[in-house]
């Protein structure tokens, strides 16, 4: 890519497939913007006249959008929360030689191929169940009450489950930095007297920094929509106690067929993961940088 | 003080015995060289006194007290690696400030001892910048300015100029030097570079798979050889080892000797006679590869820079007596 030509020649080769992107993206992006404009009710055939910011009005001071607000930023920050922690204690652990290393690595990162409403049935009626779950055998072999998860701990189950699925990615892109860490500054941190925490607050975790970033912004994107495993499971409830933005836009554009109104939190939605987006890019970019 | 003394001290890795058991003792403000040629495991047996490998019999003393089982923190050693292995989140300050750190010393007497080792390294401009916008000369230094702050009893170095461009590793060889002769601490070397051995060294010892095939100052190994390998090894370009009559006539197996040692001459008192080869000028010398019809590999000559001779010229050459190097079957030097 040195002269002229072969730069000039470079755009023109890709422009098909920029332009097959940018259309992919574009149109179902206009049709959502003008849809939200519109009063459109599958319910109420007939013409769908402009109402201007009417369903935005509508969709906003829903008192299920705050609760769908919170749990969103909930379920982001706890799976974020547990899958980095848990990723870094899980790359530690498979970065030490033992025997059976590679079946091992292996099987870590079997829940990742697991599709999530698989997974989320599995875990709903398998493990969580009070009755026929493998926690309610526990529970009750201990002589404790079962719980029920999905209605006592609805939000918390599900971020138990969306972890699962994730702390495979994440252990996966830590262990890989963790392995790319020059083995001497560890002998040199050794010897300059740094017991194991000192080298691994010291030396390992600013390496893991920018693998870190890595893990939390690719995560972020995929954990602001989660939507099978809230389906599968509790369906949003109790109440909204398990509902996201994305299952909010889905309980109006599908359960109440209000099209608008959906296409209004679609909308809101890309806003919110923008902004999100730009947050955690400014926040922890410069990590990318260097 | 730093004095190591190393007692049958063995290593194997798994059934592969690296350093057979071995005696060495190193004395307080020696300069030290492990040379060897790759694999002879010279790093290994620095690595075992730095306590970063657990040797696997024997015993390793400093300054008389048994340092086996002591963690590599605690022996009181300083390390410069081959990689520098700086760290590089860190500006040059905390790396060199880090094990003063893990001591828990306080922050201003941290400060007075950074400062002071960068004046002495000429690093007090680069303090606040990160390792990763140093040259290689100057990463060097930082690694070394982390080894002096923490004021050990031997500095142990693993090939620490071999990263470096030719120019700087001379420039780098004349400091370490002089921070021998400034610091008087022990200092252990590694080095496959026969040429930093011979300059920088007190006392050079050579490794060959694992043994010790002498030990001694550097005019010693060059002037009175053990063995084969010492002979081969010490002295650039490569000692003459020649076999057969020659060396049958002066009583051993193989004789030796160096290009220096050997006159070129056109008269007809000379004693062998040989066609030169490749000639290499250097401006203060040249060597000349010379064919001998009695030797399949060609003869290294040093001559003086102002001798004409070419490719194809025949010539007489006069080896000095006094200078041949004896040795046996064995390869054994012969008194």
């Amino acid at each position: 890519m040195a002269t002229k030509a072969s730069r000039a020649a470079a755009r023109l080769m890709i422009s098909p497939a920029v332009l097959l992107l940018l259309g992919w993206m574009i149109v179902p992006l206009s049709m959502t913007v003008y849809f939200s404009f519109l009063r459109y009710n599958l319910l109420m055939p007939g013409d769908n006249p402009f109402v201007g910011w009417e369903n935005y009005k509508w969709f906003v001071t829903d008192p299920s959008f705050s609760a769908a607000m919170v749990n969103t930023l909930l379920l982001v920050g706890g799976v974020l929360l547990i899958t980095v922690i848990g990723g870094i204690l899980f790359a530690l652990l498979l970065d030490q030689p033992m025997w059976g290393q590679g079946v091992i690595r292996i099987m870590v990162i079997a829940p990742f191929f697991v599709m999530p409403t698989v997974s989320g049935l599995v875990w709903k009626n398998m493990f969580m169940n009070p009755v026929n779950g493998i926690f309610g055998h526990l529970a009750q072999a201990i002589g404790m009450q079962p719980i029920d998860f999905f209605s006592q701990i609805p939000l918390l189950s599900i971020i138990g489950i969306v972890s699962w699925q994730w702390l495979p990615f994440a252990t996966l892109i830590l262990l890989t930095a963790l392995q790319s860490l020059d083995q001497e500054q560890l002998e040199a941190a050794e010897m300059d007297g740094a017991g194991w925490l000192s080298r691994f607050w010291f030396i390992m975790l600013p390496h893991l920094a920018r693998a870190i970033t890595v893990v939390i912004l690719i995560q972020t994107i995929f954990l602001l929509s989660i939507f099978a495993e809230i389906l599968v499971t509790t369906n949003g409830g109790p109440g909204t106690a398990t509902t996201n933005l994305t299952y909010l836009i889905y309980v109006s554009s599908l359960l109440q067929y209000d099209v608008g109104m959906g296409s209004a939190g679609g909308v809101i939605a890309i806003i919110l993961a923008n902004i999100v987006a730009i947050f955690l890019m400014r926040m922890i970019g410069k990590n990318l940088d260097a | 003080m730093g004095r190591i003394t190393l007692d049958k001290v063995r290593k194997s890795f798994g059934a592969i015995e690296v350093i057979p058991p071995l005696d060495l003792t190193i004395e307080d403000g020696e300069f030290v060289v492990f040379v060897g040629p790759s694999g002879c495991g010279k790093s290994t047996l620095l690595r075992l006194i730095a306590g970063l490998e657990d040797v696997s019999g024997g015993e390793i003393r400093i300054d008389g007290k048994d340092a086996t089982d002591v963690p590599p923190a605690k022996r009181g050693l300083a390390m410069v690696f081959q990689s520098y292995a700086l760290y590089p989140h860190m500006s040059v300050r905390k790396n060199i400030a880090f094990p003063l750190r893990m001591a828990g010393m306080d922050k201003a007497e941290q400060d007075r001892r950074v400062d002071d080792a960068a004046r002495v390294l000429n690093l007090t401009d680069y303090l606040d910048r990160r390792p990763g916008q140093l040259s290689g000369g100057q990463r060097q230094r930082v690694a070394i300015g982390r080894a002096i702050v923490r004021e050990p009893a031997a500095f142990l170095f693993d090939e620490p100029l071999s990263n470096l461009d030719a120019a700087l590793r001379v420039g780098m060889r004349l400091e370490i030097s002089e921070l021998h002769e400034r610091l008087k601490t022990t200092m252990i070397y590694v080095t496959h570079d026969q040429v930093e051995a011979m300059t920088m060294a007190d006392k050079i010892v050579v490794l060959n798979a694992g043994r010790i095939e002498q030990v001694g100052s550097p005019l010693e190994l060059y002037r009175q050889p053990r063995n084969l390998f010492v002979a081969g090894f010490i002295g650039s370009p490569k000692m003459n080892l020649i076999t057969g009559p020659e060396a049958e006539k002066r009583g051993a197996h193989t004789i030796g000797i160096r290009p220096e040692h050997i006159k070129v001459s056109d008269d007809d008192t000379c004693i062998w006679r040989g066609t030169v080869g490749v000639s290499e000028h250097l401006g203060s010398d040249t060597f000349f590869h010379i064919h001998m019809p009695s030797r399949d590999e060609p003869l290294t000559v040093r001559a003086g820079g102002d001798v004409d001779l070419y490719h194809g010229d025949h010539i007489c050459l006069t080896p000095d007596e006094a200078h041949m190097h004896r040795f046996d079957e064995k390869g054994n030097r012969i008194e």
